[in-house]
């Protein structure tokens, strides 16, 4: 069952040996569980977490400790190199291109994306069809990044200005019908950053709003009913009531958008493969590593993104530990 | 009884028609002609893009190249030929059946192992007390930002050693290593929110902690554990990356891996682009449409309390 | 390499690995019905170009020292993919009859990249047909690539040149035999225009500048190019580069410039970047039916030759295997829709070529792995392979050009066999990965969107590993 299984019937078959491999594991680790009565947290915990602290150790901690150690050594992992690729990263004209756009990024896309979901969940509230306007906003994000790129790239296609051409992309033939040039649009730095963040946005949006209309439906609704005898402004009840109440919901959505922003590779790949000064911090790491064979600066590029999420997740701690005290 | 803005919401129910939402209140000060049409036209922007591929994946390959998909309403031309090449394994070359099939096998699982491991890990983040709990809470938050590139080689490596490289074991047990620390995170949220007088009461009637995991939690678990499971399978049938790496043989190789190297090599050849990518999304976006509800329960259970 | 759409992915994309030499062999598919057509047009006999077309039955003597390995399987890993694939997997039949052994054939885009991981992860495959002697170095710097056999050495010596030979060595050991070449040193053209106008085919370069000139006192943009392709955008900009390098300072000063013996941006690679500058930075001769010079830079490869189709593009540098890229239907050949002629040299008496290429390397070195390798570095497999492919060529020099049925190819073939050629690989090939597949490619974009050249070849000159 651990081979290579190769036709339809073997494929099923390995795939529910595996549910069921595994359902035997979950099994024992419960019974055994069950076998300590009282209250003997620390075992059972122990126990609860084994398989989880297993995994992790050696699928993604092990690979970071690593990647740290990689990150002070020379293109080829052969000597050990300081601090250089850390100061390339902060002097190299290239690399801080690549550090501006990171920074764009992780700074527009949670915001925006948050804002115009939370407008828009607010706007289709108890709206005829509101179920159907969500799914518009949110399919988008059961659309893969490829995907995505490739049908925003055929919004950005360019066509030259001349006799006989017809734009095909339609940001372009709005720009002809207003009576403007036709744009490389995907070319101009740092227009085309912000025009490969849309794309990002416009994925997100969808998530954004979900989650918080989800929040806004669930304020209980006899605080809204005495805010609103007490005759508070419709704007006093947004900024009074309704948002203190999902404030949990938006920490949740801005950083889980700005923890995938960080990561965002593929868009850049797709869209642009980083040219025209449009990489990004992930793109570039994969770059480094696997096109130039640069293996310290890949390294150090991805611990410098495991530098920038610590703030994320000191924020979002504080905010756990706010909410539970 | 109806609220006040007649053109976009539905007549309440009785008991609804009591109160307003605060969403409705802060609506109204947006005049609802204006609300509506802000609505419409974020609906449109975030639509077109999508509509304008669809529609130009139905045009015939010439039309594709020399005019704009909006010139369809003038000319309509439809031509399923586009879809006819990219499923043909003849023409195409690859075999979207077999790896649709391939798809679906490494999904399930890579769905199933991560949320049982984090609903147990989520417990006893939330209800257990052991020593070093908040540390190792927040390590295994912090470890999502660990880049999936990084560990592709090392665990390439384990994989080699084990003797189950070019299997699906590979695929399941990295997809479900990567989804463990936002689970946790998630599902520890939401249990955090179940009262502790339900736990009490259930430890009172001498219930140890797999009886109150299974009797109390799980079923008030349910929501949240769909829409992780929803979140896990777009993300696990989207990948591309973890594919190419673990499962880039043809024989067990994703609709993914499949189509990036159908289309690859076809430069801006929108016809076949824009079809493949059709075929691609159908079934990210079908499961989504008919679990919609216990997403948005799920969401609306676990995050917003949080 | 082709425009990835995941590679990414997540990519992707991944990514997907890429290479000009790749494009070789990532053809449309449409190229196989191009072909496929223009032999019927020309009432050629099209069955052979046709998959499952049995092919004659080979000597099998060779591979009987292997052994009996009969029902083993010997695994390739390789970039080259639909519909490049299926006359692969058909040349490699005469040799399954003979042996009995299996050839499990997986083609991935992502190649590159996934090859190096696998190496180092100890998970090769038997073989790899790689398309960088960059890339084979970092290969055997892996520790995992094994040189190649007795029996391939002795074939490679009989049938290629000591330069296919040298490109397959690494440090003094020749580990892997020349599989499928390409010429870049063409000019694609339309045959109608030239006859129309009176245009000739130039032989020198004084001469391609005389007819570029003349086309735009006939009110022509004559020169299209595109060099977006993806994550590889700029690699034609470098062929284009070196084509000039090679004929304004000679192969040797080239060879120099690429083992960086000379230094990137000197003089000679200063004066080759302004030529070609004087072509694709002119606005008077770029971009036909693309727009200005910027276009350049937005254009995918693949499609920057097709104005020519459309009258609005006369001329467009591009290797041999961009025949794929015309829509169905164009009849590639002299009295055709469009074919190549050679790029000329500096005078008509000196004749630099550049092309590319793939090699085979093994991971492992099991009697049907060494058979199989054999059979790929003979010329039987060199004229199995051609009689069922169309768009390939090889440096075989066993290869017969009767079995070659696409006239770009017998063009190339002509070209690869003239004894007057001075063959080199594409430079950026074998420069290191930082310069050849990331520095280079990612200036020679930024100068073709307005960085000067100066400071284009100085930052490339930076990028060197020290």
């Amino acid at each position: 069952m651990f081979t290579t299984a190769s036709t339809t019937p073997q494929k099923i078959l390995q795939m529910f040996a595996a549910i069921l491999l595994f359902a035997a594991v979950m099994g024992l680790i419960l019974f055994i569980a069950s076998r300590f009565t009282g209250k003997r947290d620390r075992a059972i915990a122990a126990l609860y977490l084994l398989p989880t602290v297993l995994m992790l150790s050696v699928g993604l901690l092990y690979p970071g400790l690593r990647t740290i150690y990689q990150s002070f050594l020379d293109a080829s992992l052969k000597s050990f190199v300081g601090f250089d690729n850390y100061t390339t990263i902060l002097t190299d004209p290239e690399q801080l291109t690549v550090l501006r756009n990171t920074a764009f990024w992780v700074l527009l896309t949670p915001f925006v994306a948050t804002g115009v979901g939370l407008v828009y969940a607010i706007l289709v509230d108890k709206a005829r069809m509101e179920s159907f306007a969500k799914a518009l906003i949110f399919l988008p994000m059961s659309i893969s990044y490829v995907a995505a790129g490739v049908i925003w790239k055929f919004m950005y296609e360019f066509r030259p200005d001349q006799q006989n051409i017809q734009q095909i992309g339609l940001i372009n033939q709005i720009i002809v019908w207003l009576g403007g040039k036709p744009q490389q649009l995907l070319i101009d730095s740092p227009l085309n950053t912000f025009l490969l963040i849309a794309v990002m946005i416009w994925i997100q949006a969808g998530f954004a709003m979900t989650v918080l209309s989800a929040a806004i439906k669930a304020i209980p609704d006899d605080i809204v009913e005495a805010a609103r005898l007490d005759g508070v402004s419709p704007w006093g009840m947004f900024r009074f009531v309704t948002l203190p109440a999902i404030r949990p919901s938006v920490v949740v959505v801005l950083t889980t958008i700005a923890i995938g922003t960080l990561k965002v590779f593929d868009i850049v790949q797709t869209m642009t493969g980083g040219r025209f000064e449009t990489s990004v911090i992930a793109n570039e790491f994969y770059s480094q590593t696997f096109r130039s064979d640069n293996r310290g600066l890949g390294a150090a590029l991805a611990v410098v993104l495991f530098v920038l999420v610590i703030p994320i997740v000191v924020y979002n701690i504080r905010q756990l530990r706010r909410s539970e005290a | 009884m109806t609220t006040a803005a007649p053109l976009t919401t539905t007549p309440l129910s009785k008991t609804e028609g009591k109160k307003l939402s605060a969403a409705a209140m802060a609506k109204k000060k947006l005049t609802s002609p204006w609300a509506s049409l802000a609505a419409v036209i974020i609906a449109v922007v975030w639509t077109i893009p999508t509509v304008g591929l669809l529609i130009s994946s139905f045009r015939p390959q010439d039309d594709i190249r020399r005019t704009g998909w909006w010139t369809f309403f003038t000319d309509p031309l439809v031509t399923f030929e586009n879809y006819r090449t990219v499923l043909d394994p003849e023409k195409a070359g690859t075999n979207l059946p077999d790896s649709f099939l391939n798809s679906l096998v490494m999904t399930i699982p890579s769905v199933i192992i991560p949320l049982c491991l984090a609903s147990l890990a989520a417990y006893a983040f939330a209800w257990m007390n052991f020593p070093g709990k908040n540390f190792l809470f927040i390590a295994i938050f912090a470890l999502q930002i660990v880049p999936l590139q990084v560990t592709l080689l090392p665990l390439l490596q384990l994989f080699v050693a084990w003797d189950i490289d070019g299997t699906f074991w590979t695929v399941w047990l990295s997809h479900s290593t990567f989804a463990l620390p936002l689970a946790i995170y998630l599902l520890h949220n939401f249990i955090k929110e179940v009262p502790s007088s339900l736990i009490e009461a259930a430890r009172i009637d001498g219930a140890g902690h797999v009886s109150i995991f299974f009797r109390v939690l799980l079923p008030l678990l349910t929501p949240a554990l769909a829409a992780f499971g929803i979140f896990q399978f777009l993300w696990v049938w989207n990948d591309l990356l973890v594919s190419l790496t673990f499962a880039g043989s043809p024989t067990i190789s994703p609709l993914t891996v499949q189509l990036s190297n159908l289309t690859g090599t076809r430069g801006t050849a929108w016809y076949l682009l824009s079809a493949g990518a059709f075929v691609s999304i159908i079934v990210p976006v079908t499961v989504f449409l008919l679990l919609q509800r216990y997403f948005v329960r799920g969401l609306l259970a676990g995050s917003v309390k949080g | 390499m082709p425009e990835a759409l995941y590679d990414i992915g997540s990519g992707m994309f991944v990514q997907r690995g890429s290479s000009r030499s790749r494009i070789a062999l990532a053809g449309a598919l449409s190229a196989g019905l191009v072909f496929g057509l223009s032999a019927c047009a020309d009432g050629g006999d099209s069955e052979t170009s046709t998959p499952g077309t049995s092919l004659a039955a080979i000597d099998c003597s060779p591979y009987k020292a292997f052994g009996d390995i009969k029902g083993k399987e010997v695994t390739i890993y390789t970039g080259i993919v639909t519909p490049e694939d299926t006359p692969h997997k058909e040349s490699y039949k005469p040799f399954e009859q003979c042996t009995g052994a299996v050839i499990k054939y997986e083609g991935d885009k992502a190649f590159e990249t996934q090859v190096l991981i696998r190496a180092e992860a100890g998970n090769p495959p038997d073989l790899a047909f790689v398309p960088q002697p960059g890339l084979l170095q970092r290969l055997v710097a892996t520790g995992k690539a094994l040189p190649a056999p007795a029996e391939v050495a002795a074939n490679v010596d009989k049938d290629f040149g000591a330069d296919w030979k040298a490109y397959g060595t690494v440090d003094g050991k020749f580990y892997a035999a020349p599989l499928g070449a390409n010429v870049k040193s063409l000019v694609w053209y339309s045959p109608k225009e030239f006859a129309d106008n009176g245009y000739t085919e130039p032989t020198t370069l004084a001469e391609l500048k005389a007819l570029t000139d003349k086309m735009v006192a006939a009110g022509k943009k004559p020169w299209c190019a595109g060099i977006n392709s993806g994550e590889a955008t700029g690699w034609p900009m470098t062929d284009w580069m070196e084509d000039f390098m090679l004929r304004l300072s000679g192969p040797e000063t080239y060879d120099k410039w690429v083992k960086h013996e000379i230094p990137f941006n000197g003089p000679e690679a200063t004066a080759a970047l302004d030529a070609v500058g004087a072509y694709l930075k002119n606005d008077a001769y770029v971009n036909g039916g693309l727009g200005d010079v910027k276009s350049i830079a937005s254009t995918t490869f693949q499609d920057a030759g097709l104005p020519i189709l459309e009258g609005t593009c006369s001329l467009h540098r591009q290797a041999s295997f961009y025949a794929a890229n015309f829509t169905k239907g164009t009849k590639v050949a002299k009295d055709g829709d469009v074919y190549a002629f050679y790029l000329p040299g500096q005078d008509a008496t000196t004749k630099p070529v550049l092309g590319g290429g793939e090699f085979v390397v093994a991971f492992t070195d099991r009697p049907e792995v060494k058979a199989f390798q054999t059979y790929l570095s003979s010329s039987v497999w060199a004229n199995a392979k051609a009689k069922v492919s169309s768009g390939w060529v090889s440096a075989n020099k066993g290869l017969d050009i009767a079995n070659l049925k696409n006239p770009i190819d017998e063009l190339s073939a002509k070209i690869l066999q003239d004894p007057k050629a001075q063959f080199r690989f594409d430079g950026s090939d074998m420069m290191p990965a930082a310069v050849g597949s990331n520095a280079f490619w990612k200036q020679s974009t930024a100068w073709i969107t307005g960085q000067d050249t100066k400071t284009t070849l100085d930052k490339i000159e930076s990028a060197w590993p020290k």
